[in-house]
């Protein structure tokens, strides 16, 4: 069964999407990343260390042949920035996705909706892919994908919260309100949280805190590995109806007088 | 000549374009971007591009984000 994941002619073979921060080291980032069984990773830009000329790079552990690199726009508080975070990702020469994140305060990460939908505009007409950080509002979901928005990644819970999917409801909403992918970005605490996704229908999840931020991160990569995988053939398996009121499992015809 | 490098002063030896300051500083121009008085400078420029006095610079690349 071809159950592949594509967004503008590129073929995801993980539904898991794994970010590289806050690991211990490259080491961990690598066992984790690779026990996820991802094929796409999320990297920050940032300035290269000029003093200390021996630091390692991530991409030596991280091999850009073998998984996908979506670059981010973290730590952007406005349109500029976000846009030149972009650009300068761009051109490090590894290809034109981009999650593009405009943060609108610091205290709780969300996104600037404003800001995010005019960056999104300006990097579409540049011929960026964006998949733009959302909120939970199917209407702005419709607005990034009217704007041409590759696929749109609403979060879960805030940042780095691990409080999971708080608005289930929403994100269903938004899944029957844009044709684009969507997958859910941020708030993925453990394993459960990643099925519940996948259960509504979303396109992927992507994590990081949830893996980096585990006791033993390399062990919940795998677990997420196949939380998502559950939650996809769950949800394309078709769940049955909620109902009150048990229904026998076994049959009646048969039994003892 | 001085330059302000990723928000440091830096005095060159005898760089003059990107890529003699890249390679004065040990940087491979593979998984870098660079970016002059905030334009950015495409790879298959730096050879050519000539720094000046007081030119800033960013040299930037991927770390570990989510």
């Amino acid at each position: 069964m071809n159950d592949r994941l594509i967004i503008k002619g590129i073929e995801f073979k993980s539904r898991l999407w794994v970010g590289t921060g806050k690991y211990k080291d490259f080491e961990e980032t690598r066992k984790a990343v690779e026990a996820s069984g991802t094929d796409v990773v999320t990297v920050a830009v940032r300035r290269v260390n000029i003093t200390d000329r021996k630091s390692e790079n991530l991409l030596d552990y991280i091999d850009p042949e073998k998984y996908k690199i979506l670059p981010n726009t973290a730590g952007c508080y406005t349109v500029e920035d976000a846009l030149r975070y972009a650009r300068l990702a761009r051109e490090s020469g590894i290809s034109d996705l981009i999650k593009l994140e405009v943060i609108g305060d610091e205290k709780t990460l969300f996104p600037d909706t404003w800001g995010l939908l005019k960056a999104t505009e300006v990097l579409v007409k540049e011929g960026f892919i964006v998949l733009p950080y959302t909120n939970d509002d199917p209407i702005m979901a419709k607005r990034l994908e009217d704007a041409g928005a590759a696929a749109v990644m609403p979060l879960g819970a805030p940042i780095g919260s691990g409080l999971g999917l708080r608005n289930p409801y929403n994100i269903k909403i938004i899944l029957e309100t844009v044709k684009v992918p969507v997958i859910v970005d941020a708030g993925v605490g453990t394993a459960s949280d990643a099925t519940i996704a996948m259960e509504l229908g979303c396109d992927a999840v992507l994590i990081n805190t949830g893996i980096a931020g585990a006791k033993d991160p390399i062990s919940m990569a795998e677990a997420m590995k196949h939380a998502v995988i559950a939650g996809r053939l769950a949800f394309k398996a078709g769940r049955i109806p909620k109902k009150l009121y048990a229904t026998a499992s076994s049959p009646l015809e048969g039994m003892l007088l | 000549m001085r330059l302000i490098v990723n928000g440091e002063t830096y005095e060159t030896m005898k760089a003059d374009t990107i890529q003699g300051l890249l390679d004065e500083l040990g940087i491979s121009s593979v998984k870098v971007a660079v970016e002059v008085n905030l334009n950015i400078i495409k790879k298959s420029d730096y050879s050519n591009y000539k720094l000046k006095d007081g030119d800033r610079i960013e040299i930037v690349n991927f770390v570990g984000g989510g």
